[in-house]
């Protein structure tokens, strides 16, 4: 049975954030093997995935909608900066509201519905109580900016890539629970500029491999990939702008509290190409579990163990996992009869 | 090819020029995917045993994607495709097509847009005018052609663009002053080109000469791939050894023996089929390649080159 959004509930100050027990059970686990290594790990997202798991559809809507939808909101309220779109990103936005609008409304007809009569829209989105009528492609009928709009419908981060000479440009998006980074910082960069201070990674050229795979995906065939790394508390926005509320809990992981603080932060991309404007929509939806929760899953916490055991010094700094890392290990190596 | 491909119907055939005959494609089954201006589709066609695929511009509005058009010029030398469509293909034909893949899409950043089309080469601009119209874009068109061959949609296009619009007619005297029209832009211009290899070589040339950023020029530049000697490939991965003829290319000699190489452009320029070489002199006639990985002889971009011997040795 589909999870329902349940009432709000908070990614800040008292974190009242909570997995149901069926949210722990679709939980997009990221780890296909003991030892954690990098690959260009993409595959296609082909849709409909395994009913009711996180790769069902192309936009994922769970129990945790209306708490991030309420989240996004309190960001933007503090730094509107945290979304942006450069002037020849229009149409791409407007291939995104197609393209999410048009998905949703199939994938979850009891949430949302959308008629169209040539370029005139009607949509509803039930559990945000909107019910708005516009012009396709009229970004002054609507009543945001078009990215705005349907980034404060839609879970996870959103990005909209330009693709000129080969290369994909980040020139709009809505950033608002990021894994410490910046799109005010990266806005305009090119691919290998944003991925700039990733290690390792340059010199075994994965970089031009994926560049040249991104630049081919062809309309109608997304493709998805998941990325890692773990956060202290239920925290969703944590981004270069706000470090100084987050940077600091780092250092409060003990023996005592690893369970309950510390959490599994997981990335399910997609790719997904525009048609009109061949734009490349990159989404990053977030999820989040505490290790108490991940290790009622006995595969689960073996594994974690083995994965945070074998991490490479370089990837312990980067993912900025030092101050805890030992820490973390320590505390599921109960999990592992093996340790 | 890579990726599913869309099954379409012949709606309409007709002649746009001495040697360019204009086809309008529907889908059978589901609605057609809308398109960015600039777009291409690789068109299938299956003559007995053999399988030609020629990438084609698609012509129609963007916006409307009730069907495809696209434009063929008849090949003098056709190494069978552009000869297929011409004389083989009529209303109600069944063809394949890939999705829409773009190469050569506009840069909306650019302050002003000057298109230049050769020939045939006017096909891919086709899709870009309802875009640069609708956007109130600043924009100028200069079509050269030879009126006795090419020269598809001059009177439509004279009527439609009014002032933005010049065409040149080769059968008339009438030349394009490429370096003229450079010299004339203010900066914040970026220049098109879809058309023969003299003309994106004269517009680089007046670039170099009088400043004009090269990110600013555009080119669509794949072509149909040249035949050349016959040659043996040998597979060193799976062990096969083929036979490529002189008129088909090293990546349709593979396909012909089912082996899957990815690729979109099918002319040299998107870079996604190039292939490791372990031993065999190359001779490389791509756009993509950098001069210290040609002279590297360890790939080759199997659309268009081929070997320089009798024998090539590849790493699949």
């Amino acid at each position: 049975m589909r999870l329902a959004p349940k009432q709000i509930e908070t990614f800040r100050d008292d974190f009242t954030y909570s997995n149901s027990p069926e949210a722990i059970a679709r939980f997009p686990f990221p780890f296909p093997e003991d030892e954690y290594r990098y690959s260009v790990n993409i595959e296609p997202h082909v849709t409909p995935g395994p009913a009711g798991s996180a790769f069902e559809f192309l936009f994922d809507i769970d129990e945790h909608y209306l708490s991030e939808m309420a989240e996004r909101g309190i960001v933007l309220e503090e730094n509107p900066k945290r979304c942006l779109a450069m002037p020849h990103m229009d149409l791409a936005c407007w291939d995104l509201i197609e393209r999410a609008m048009v998905s949703l409304s199939e994938d979850y007809p009891q949430w949302f519905s959308l008629s169209r009569d040539g370029d005139r829209w009607h949509w509803q989105n039930h559990l945000l109580h909107i019910d708005d009528e516009f012009v396709f492609g009229d970004s002054a009928s609507l009543p945001q900016p078009p990215m705005e709009y349907i980034g404060r419908q839609l879970q996870g981060d959103l990005a909209l890539l330009d693709q000129r000479d080969g290369d994909l440009f980040l020139d709009a998006g809505i950033v608002t629970c990021p894994a410490d980074w910046s799109l005010a910082f990266d806005a305009g960069m090119s691919f290998k500029e944003w991925h700039g201070p990733v290690p390792l990674a340059h010199e075994m050229g994965v970089f031009e491999r994926a560049l040249k795979y991104l630049t081919a995906i062809p309309v109608g065939s997304p493709v998805r990939r998941l990325n890692w790394t773990l956060t202290v508390n239920a925290r969703m926005d944590t981004s270069p702008e706000t470090y100084p509320e987050w940077g600091h809990e780092r250092t409060g992981i003990t023996a005592e509290n690893v369970g309950e603080k510390l959490h599994l932060r997981v990335e399910l991309q997609v790719l997904d190409r525009m048609p009109r404007s061949n734009a490349l929509l990159f989404s990053i939806r977030t999820y989040l579990i505490s290790f108490d929760d991940l290790c009622t899953n006995p595969d689960w916490a073996r594994r974690m163990h083995r994965v945070l055991k074998t991490l490479p010094p370089e990837l312990i700094e980067y993912k900025g996992l030092s101050r805890y890392h030992q820490t973390a290990v320590d505390w599921l190596s109960r999990f592992d009869p093996l340790s | 090819m890579s990726g599913s491909y869309i099954e379409v119907q012949v709606e309409q055939c007709r002649q746009v020029a001495p040697a360019i005959k204009e086809f309008a494609l529907k889908a059978l089954d589901a609605p057609l995917p809308a398109f960015s201006p600039g777009s291409h589709v690789v068109v299938e066609m299956r003559d007995g045993q053999k399988t030609y695929r020629n990438p084609y511009s698609l012509l129609s509005d963007p916006r409307d994607p009730s069907a495809y058009r696209i434009a063929v010029r008849l090949q003098e030398q056709s190494r069978g495709g552009s000869r297929f469509m011409h004389e083989r293909i009529a209303e109600g034909s069944r063809l394949r097509i890939s999705p829409p893949a773009n190469l050569f899409a506009p840069d909306w950043r650019a302050r002003k847009h000057i298109l230049l089309a050769g020939g045939v080469g006017i096909t891919p601009f086709m899709s870009y005018l309802p875009e640069l119209q609708r956007r109130n874009a600043d924009f100028e068109l200069h079509h050269l052609f030879r009126s006795s061959r090419t020269g598809a949609y001059d009177a439509d296009l004279r009527q439609r663009l009014d002032g933005r619009y010049f065409a040149y007619d080769s059968a008339r005297d009438k030349r394009c002053p490429v370096a003229e029209l450079m010299a004339a832009q203010s900066p914040g211009t970026h220049i098109y080109i879809c058309g023969p290899q003299s003309l994106i070589d004269a517009v680089y040339a007046n670039a170099a000469q009088i400043g004009w950023p090269q990110e600013h020029i555009h080119v669509e530049a794949f072509a149909a791939p040249e035949p050349g000697e016959p040659f043996e490939a040998v597979l060193c991965k799976s062990g096969k050894t083929i036979q490529v003829g002189a008129e088909e290319s090293l990546l349709e000699a593979l396909e012909r023996e089912h082996i899957e190489v990815p690729n979109l452009c099918r002319g040299g320029v998107c870079g996604q089929c190039v292939t490791g070489v372990r031993d065999g002199a190359i001779e490389h006639r791509d756009h993509f390649l950098s001069e210290r990985e040609k002279s590297s002889g360890q790939c080759l971009m199997p659309c268009v080159s081929r070997a320089k011997g009798p024998k090539l040795e590849l790493e699949i």
